[in-house]
């Protein structure tokens, strides 16, 4: 079978799946976790059967990629192509993306409780307690769908289609992150699943408007969506990057590339469209991992990376607005989820805040032309986050069993009802300790440490002094919240019951974390930079990064920075100092109850408060939008311009016409009707005289008949004849 | 020889005592019988011109030809009805169909 | 007054006599014999006529199957009619009426005509012409198909009307 063929094909197996679970399996819970399973295994062996043939063919293939098309919307002379490709870019992606799918999958199994029977407490649509979910196989059709739509974005060779598997996410995402749409809570602060499925779509609706407005306009100028038309054409390249555009400043390009970025930034959740993502939390945990690590943030990333040349602009480090833009962002909101996660009790949004952090990093990465740097963490993040996610999950799922066994009514999510796991869970312990260092950048044995180091030795070496501080203080920070999480969740002794009696889960939660953490490890190896003493020589010279920049046309390709000692140490220095701080505050002296206060909030006071409550983003929010848009919705077009003005417009017009209807009506009877009415009663009458003819006898016809010829023919001798 | 009149009177006849028949019996299959004497007047009038007109041209035996089939098939058809009918009204009497009646 | 005329003056008034017992009789199955006597008496005013072929056809379609098919149906339907009631409907002046006007008006319409009487030599052979006609693709095949089309509809038509339906019976 040849390999774009194959390529066709990755996308297909799980929106199968999908369909096959929503038409014909979903009374089946075997069968349908089954189905599921098999379908993303496929598409994982046909994606790595065509990462390793692209690999086999060498650096520089970017200008001769995998890749075929049909043509399918025909506009005009010319055609809308669809079609897929494989390149040196997304080929990294088709090695990440189908295993954390694959291991998710399992994990899922796992967590939605299969094996036990169904239990009657457990409503649909809220988290099952005792059982099964009774939403089991929908589950499965509903992440079916998503890793179909993500891999569906991954092969696409053109922007229009990458949109397609986007929005087919974000509907997903919705659907997933609203599935127990049952559940609700006491604390009415506290975000329910539905309402916060409405706000991550909304959210993610706002960027994609101005994405798809910038995928516009990119067609309008370069008259095709294909990446490879695009960026290989250097006539076109040219005109795009020094045309300007209607905003003073920007060129045609830098426009396009801050559109796109604007979909990236409700995407991947950078500030200011963060506010979808903590709450997104309130999903099921393997859909938090699949969000949050193998699908949808990093379909943001990917985009922007895909895009690089559009965004670059022509000069990788030459003065770009759009660019700049991009850098702010990316620190900024590195620096910011750093700062909230260091206050958070809920093990989950800790990661989400984390992971909005990590997020900044490779757009900060980006938006410096760390180009290969931002793909490097890109992956590396990917297995560790969901590493940690997953992690998460079995801890919650572990403490729920205990409130279960126990009959005690806590949050299960909060850390300050956690502690002394690590003895309970072990391998859930082991793994999670993995992934938290490879998020703190622990040296050199973690795959999180080199991508993270890339980032920082890229900005040093592009002189982006900034930039490199504010990433400095936000990896000290990462180190220092994730050794406290850390810390709050398996050190120390259980500080409620339900953590006492916490168990590990089966080999379906375990097996993925146990997989993910060896990625979570070894992938950092093949990006060590080159010049790296003893290591950058035995791992085969950044395989990574020569394999990466053939995606891009050679003139931009851009060239491994000078290594130097300062960004490595301050990276070691971070990462450790980080974790030792966070270990001094919280290891050295675990929480003794869980309503004891954390003792960082005594030192930080109000900005504590202010942590907690995540700069009131969300209030701020709610105050400026939700309200006016409510009172616009309610005040404004219901009662003032609905109800007031066109209403009474109308009803004005409507009364008007139904008097002058009614005298018409009036004058019809009198001059119109009674005619015709006339008329009416005598052909009645006439027919009520003549029926009689009708006798229903043959003779009788045929008798009228005969006489009506001899008449005839009596005319016809008087006039011919006679 | 005969004259062409002769036939024609002939003809004449036996339509008219074939067309009273029709109009004035009151069982349906007497009816049939008086549609087969009309028709073979009419042969006698096709047969009769033919001899009389041009005798090669054999259109006016076909003709008759034809009529003969087409009385068959008026037969067939017309006694089925009436055995039709007998079999689900117990009747034979033209007259006594009236279910058309106004 | 030539024999040939003695002789068709007999036998047309054979037939206008057998035809009026025909659509006189009481007794159905004898209006059927009747019609029997009239058909054959039609074929004899054929050969008057020179029509060989006519007179055996009209013999062998007319009385062989048309008039035994009569009588068939007479006998399958006689016990609802008995013979001592009139036979003839209320309209049974009207009728005559209207036989005798159309009969004067085709008598004034036929009186006159009159065509030169063709040697009966002019029309030997005209068996192996009227064969060589009815399947001459040049004269009369066109209609010589159709009729047997509709014989052969007649034909499962009378079959469909006359089947005793079994949902019914």
């Amino acid at each position: 079978m040849n390999t774009t063929l194959l390529i066709w094909l990755i996308p297909v197996p799980p929106l199968i799946s999908f369909l096959l679970i929503v038409l014909f399996a979903n009374r089946t819970k075997a069968l349908s976790h089954s189905i599921a399973l098999t379908s993303v295994i496929m598409s994982w062996i046909m994606s790595w059967i065509v990462v390793f043939s692209a690999f086999a063919k060498g650096y520089y293939y970017g200008e001769n990629p995998f890749h075929s098309y049909i043509h399918w919307l025909p506009t005009g002379t010319t055609y809308l192509d669809m079609g897929v490709a494989v390149d040196n870019l997304n080929s990294i992606l088709l090695f990440f993306v189908p295993l954390c799918i694959v291991a998710i999958f399992l994990y899922s199994i796992g967590y939605s409780n299969f094996g036990k029977p169904v239990h009657d407490h457990d409503l649909p649509g809220t988290p099952p307690h005792h059982g099964v979910d009774p939403l089991y196989s929908r589950f499965f059709a509903f992440l079916s769908l998503f890793a179909g739509a993500m891999l569906t974005l991954t092969v696409a060779d053109n922007l229009l289609l990458l949109f397609v598997g986007w929005e087919v996410m974000g509907l997903c995402s919705y659907l997933l992150i609203g599935f127990w749409y049952g559940r609700e809570y006491d604390d009415p602060k506290a975000t329910p699943p539905r309402i916060a499925a409405i706000k991550a779509f909304l959210t993610t609706r706002v960027a994609d408007v101005m994405m798809l407005l910038g995928i516009a306009y990119l067609y309008s100028q370069a008259g095709t969506l294909n990446f490879h038309d695009i960026f290989f054409n250097e006539e076109l390249m040219y005109d795009l990057t020094h045309n300007p555009s209607m905003i003073a400043g920007f060129t045609v390009a830098n426009l396009i590339g801050l559109l796109l970025f604007i979909g990236t930034v409700g995407k991947s959740a950078q500030f200011p469209l963060h506010v979808w993502l903590p709450d997104a939390m309130e999903g099921p945990t393997p859909v938090s991992a699949m969000i949050h690590a193998a699908a949808m943030v990093s379909a943001g990333i990917y985009m922007i990376i895909r895009m690089f040349p559009i965004i670059s602009a022509g000069g990788s480090h030459g003065p770009n607005p759009t660019m700049e833009i991009i850098t702010f962002i990316g620190a900024f909101t590195a620096l910011f989820g750093a700062t909230i996660a260091i206050a958070q009790y809920d093990v989950k949004r800790v990661l989400a805040y984390s992971t909005i952090s990590q997020l900044g990093f490779m757009v900060a990465a980006l938006g410096m032309g760390a180009y290969v740097a931002a793909t490097f963490h890109l992956m590396t993040h990917a297995f560790f986050k969901a590493l940690l996610f997953m992690g998460s999950g079995s801890i919650i799922h572990g403490v729920e069993h205990g409130m279960h066994d126990v009959h005690e009514h806590i949050d299960p999510q909060d850390m300050r009802n956690m502690g002394g796991l690590k003895s309970r869970m072990p391998i859930t312990y082991w793994t999670f300790l993995i992934g938290g260092l490879a998020l703190s950048g622990f040296p050199f044995v973690t795959a999180g440490f080199w991508s993270k180091d890339e980032i920082l030795g890229d900005a040093w070496a592009h002189h982006h002094y900034i930039v490199f501080t504010v990433l400095c203080i936000a990896a000290f920070l990462t180190a220092y919240y994730t050794m406290r999480q850390i810390s709050l969740t398996f050190y120390g002794e259980p500080r409620t019951k339900s953590a006492e009696h916490a168990h590990e889960n089966n080999w379906t939660m375990t097996l993925p974390l146990v997989v993910l953490s060896f990625f979570a490890i070894f992938a950092g190896f093949i990006g060590v930079h080159g010049e790296f003493p003893v290591l950058g020589q035995l791992f085969g010279n950044n395989p990574f990064e020569h394999w990466l920049v053939g995606a891009l046309p050679k003139d931009m390709q851009p060239k491994p920075f000078t290594f130097t000692w300062f960004p490595v140490i301050m990276s070691i220095a971070v990462a450790l100092g980080g974790l030792l701080v966070g270990y001094l505050v919280y290891g050295r002296n675990p929480l003794k109850s869980a309503d004891q206060v954390d003792p960082v909030k005594k030192l930080l006071g109000p900005l504590w408060t202010m942590l907690e409550n995540k700069y009131y983003v969300d209030e701020f929010y709610y105050a400026a939008f939700v309200k006016p848009a409510h009172w616009i919705g309610e005040t404004l077009t219901f009662k003032i311009i609905d109800r007031g003005i066109i209403d009474g417009i109308i009803h004005f017009v409507a009364s008007f016409f139904w008097k002058a209807g009614v005298g018409s009506a009036a004058v019809e009877q009198v001059a119109v009707d009674a005619p015709p009415d006339r008329m009416a009663d005598g052909v009645r009458w006439t027919g009520d005289a003549m029926k009689y003819i009708q006798t229903g006898r043959i003779q009788n016809y045929l008798m009228y008949t005969v006489i009506a010829i001899a008449l005839i023919g009596v005319l016809f001798g008087f006039l011919v004849a006679g | 020889m005969i004259p062409l009149e002769w036939y024609l009177i002939l003809s004449s006849v036996l339509f008219c005592v074939g067309l009273y028949g029709v109009l004035a019996r009151r069982n349906a299959i007497a009816i049939m019988m008086c549609l087969e004497l009309m028709m073979t007047s009419i042969t006698i009038n096709l047969v009769a011109f033919w001899r009389y007109g041009n005798v090669a041209n054999l259109s006016g035996q076909v003709f008759a030809v034809i009529v003969f089939a087409v009385a068959a098939a008026e037969a067939t058809v017309g006694l089925a009805l009436a055995i039709s009918i007998y079999r689900n009204r117990d009747t034979v009497v033209a007259n006594d169909l009236n279910l058309l009646k106004w | 007054m030539s024999g040939s005329q003695i002789a068709f003056l007999i036998i047309s008034a054979l037939t206008v006599y057998s035809a009026l017992m025909v659509v006189t009789g009481r007794n159905l199955v004898r209006s059927a014999l009747w019609l029997v006597m009239t058909l054959f008496m039609v074929a004899a005013v054929f050969t008057t006529l020179d029509a060989g072929f006519m007179a055996v056809v009209q013999i062998v379609v007319y009385i062989g199957a048309i008039a035994i098919l009569i009588l068939f149906a007479v006998m399958l339907t006689r016990k609802v009619m008995n013979d001592t009631e009139p036979q003839t409907n209320d309209n049974w002046w009207m009728a005559v009426i209207v036989s005798v006007v159309i009969f004067v008006g085709m008598v004034f319409m036929v009186s006159g005509v009159s065509l030169p009487a063709r040697p009966a030599s002019d029309v030997s052979n005209q068996i192996v012409d009227l064969g060589n006609a009815f399947v001459s693709p040049n004269q009369f095949i066109l209609p010589f198909e159709v009729a047997s089309v509709l014989l052969i509809a007649a034909l499962i038509g009378g079959i469909a009307i006359a089947m005793p339906r079994e949902e019914e019976g």
